[in-house]
């Protein structure tokens, strides 16, 4: 069977990486980028570089229009609706640094934060550092069998010492959706924080934050198709008025003097200093240009691949998935080969695939892993990608066994 | 400088052209013959840090001349401590301060080949070298 994909030539970076023989299957790490948005960053920096929301000037107002209509368009893209809005960030991983020190003077010693055994270290490591700070219990929600958070016990977990509860969407090891839904009525029902890592989830699929009933959701830019350097932080209102300030400088602050000064409410109290002005500006292009994209096709074509490159690896002596992935990725060992071996080998092949721990050493480890090789799809990604890969493997192994 | 003769037999061996399998072959037969460590020399007090794959590493000096012996659980990984090992047992804690890791494999012509975290794993290990020869 032939996938073929209808966006791929929409992403120019697709054909100049096959002319220097490189399978790009690494896209959970970061994606790469349509024409629209290398189109809009040109024209930006072609047409008058500006800051945004201070200056008077005509190419000053150009570019905050602009800036603020990405804000828009990704509160639109989660479905925000009137309940909240967008912060943006300089990526996930310091969305959430902003809530553990924008939240912090919530806690008390003995509240108890709940994250979840399969976080990546952007969602464990400032939760975990804020139990630290302020002698809190980090409770940790175990795993099914399938790799998917058991809500059997995060209802005994869950209870009235709960603050806060942060967990991801789509794991970024395991490939497999989150009940995230109930798991956030559970935390509600006590009064608790939400926090949800949408990095992988963002990607694969539209969410709605309202039905979703979260208070936060975090994810990158990079992953979805768009600029590295920006992150997207949603809050509902409430809980964004609950947050302190976390870093200071210019553009956050209302008024100061030498002593004293007073701050601006989200979402620009969050944004001190110079934001990626260019970044989030292409961030509108790519939430444009994917706007565009029939999502029942891609999310078709996303589920053959993944379909395919799941059959493809069970088919092969001694290949061990790494639970029960869903979309997007497929992590794998293969029994008596090193995947440091292994990922050594498709490297030399030009397979771009992703070896280690993946940001997820907890995990890992209660895997009872060393690591594991994770192949991750895109929308441009196709059935050729899969046969290079397989290609890639089948000698990979022939040589190391 | 004069490169100690395994060394040199490392750049015989390594500098011609070769397909990625034979070099892969290579790279493991180099790792075989590395002399085997004992399971009670493998402890975590000799775990390199840093590397994504075990690396183990024991060091000895006989008249001011060093000779390490490694280890790793990952055979390619293997390959390559080897050809380090190759550059500088022998030397002394001043030469061994004068390696240029990049240099080295890139005599071997293994430089395109290595990903960002194997040379940051090598640079470990040439750390930890130092650090025992210091
Ligand atoms: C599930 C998950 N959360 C968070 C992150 C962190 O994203 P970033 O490195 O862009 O801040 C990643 C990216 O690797 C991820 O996969």
């Amino acid at each position: 069977m032939s996938l073929i994909s209808p966006w791929r030539a929409d992403f120019p970076a697709l054909d100049a990486l096959e002319r220097q023989g490189q399978t790009y299957l690494d896209s959970a790490a970061t994606a790469q980028k349509p024409q629209a948005l290398i189109d809009a960053l040109a024209h930006y920096y072609a047409n008058g570089a500006a800051n945004v929301h201070r200056a008077q000037h005509l190419p000053g107002a150009l570019a905050t229009q602009a800036f603020e209509d990405t804000r828009h368009k990704a509160a639109e893209w989660l479905h925000a609706g009137a309940c909240g809005q967008v912060v943006f960030t300089h990526g996930a991983t310091s969305a959430f640094n902003l809530l553990a020190c924008g939240l912090e003077h919530l806690f008390q010693t003995g509240d108890e934060i709940v994250i979840s055994a399969l976080e990546h270290h952007a969602n464990l490591l400032p939760w975990q550092q804020l139990a630290k700070r302020r002698g809190l219990k980090l409770v940790v929600l175990p795993l099914t069998a399938q790799g998917v958070i058991d809500l059997d016990a995060a209802r005994n977990l869950i209870g009235s010492r709960t603050r806060l509860l942060a967990v991801s969407q789509l794991s970024n090891v395991l490939g497999t959706w989150q009940p995230v839904a109930p798991l956030i009525a559970l935390a509600k029902a006590h009064g608790a924080f939400t926090v949800i890592d949408g990095a992988q989830g963002v990607v694969h699929g539209r969410h709605d934050v309202q039905a979703l009933d979260c208070d936060f959701y975090v994810f990158s830019s990079h992953k979805l198709y768009g600029p590295d350097g920006v992150g997207v932080l949603f809050g509902r209102h409430q809980a964004l008025a609950q947050l302190r300030p976390w870093q200071f400088g210019g553009e956050m602050v209302l008024q100061t003097d030498y002593h004293h000064a007073t701050f601006r409410p989200a979402p620009l109290g969050f944004e001190a200093g110079t934001p990626p002005v260019s970044g989030v500006i292409g961030l509108g292009a790519t939430l444009d240009y994917l706007n565009d994209v029939n999502h029942l096709a891609a999310a078709e074509h996303e589920a053959n691949l993944h379909a395919l490159l799941r059959a493809g690896l069970v088919l092969r002596e001694g290949v061990q998935l790494v639970g029960e992935p869903e979309v997007a990725l497929v992590s794998f060992v293969i029994d008596g080969v090193h995947n440091a071996d292994l990922a050594h080998l498709l490297t030399e092949q030009g397979i771009a695939v992703r070896a280690g721990h993946h940001c997820a050493i907890p995990l890992i480890n209660t895997l009872g892993l060393s690591g594991a090789i994770r192949v991750s799809l895109g929308i441009y990604n196709d059935s050729d990608d899969l046969e290079r890969f397989f290609n890639a493997l089948d000698q990979a192994l022939e040589l190391l066994r | 400088m004069n490169l100690p003769e395994p060394a040199r037999t490392a750049v015989e061996t390594f500098g011609t052209s070769l397909s990625w399998e034979q070099r892969a072959r290579l790279l493991m037969q180099w790792g075989d013959r590395l002399p085997a460590m004992a399971d009670d020399e493998k402890t975590d007090e000799h775990l390199v840090d840093g590397c994504e794959s075990k690396v183990w590493l024991l060091a000895d000096v006989i008249d001011g001349h060093w000779q390490f012996r490694a280890a790793s659980d990952a055979r390619l990984i293997r390959g390559l401590v080897a050809l380090l090992l190759a550059r500088v047992n022998g030397l002394s804690a001043q030469d061994l301060e004068q390696v240029d890791l990049p240099d080295w494999f890139n005599q071997l012509g293994l430089s395109r080949h290595l990903s960002p975290s194997r040379s940051n794993g090598l640079n470990a290990v040439l750390q930890k070298m130092r650090q025992l020869a210091g």
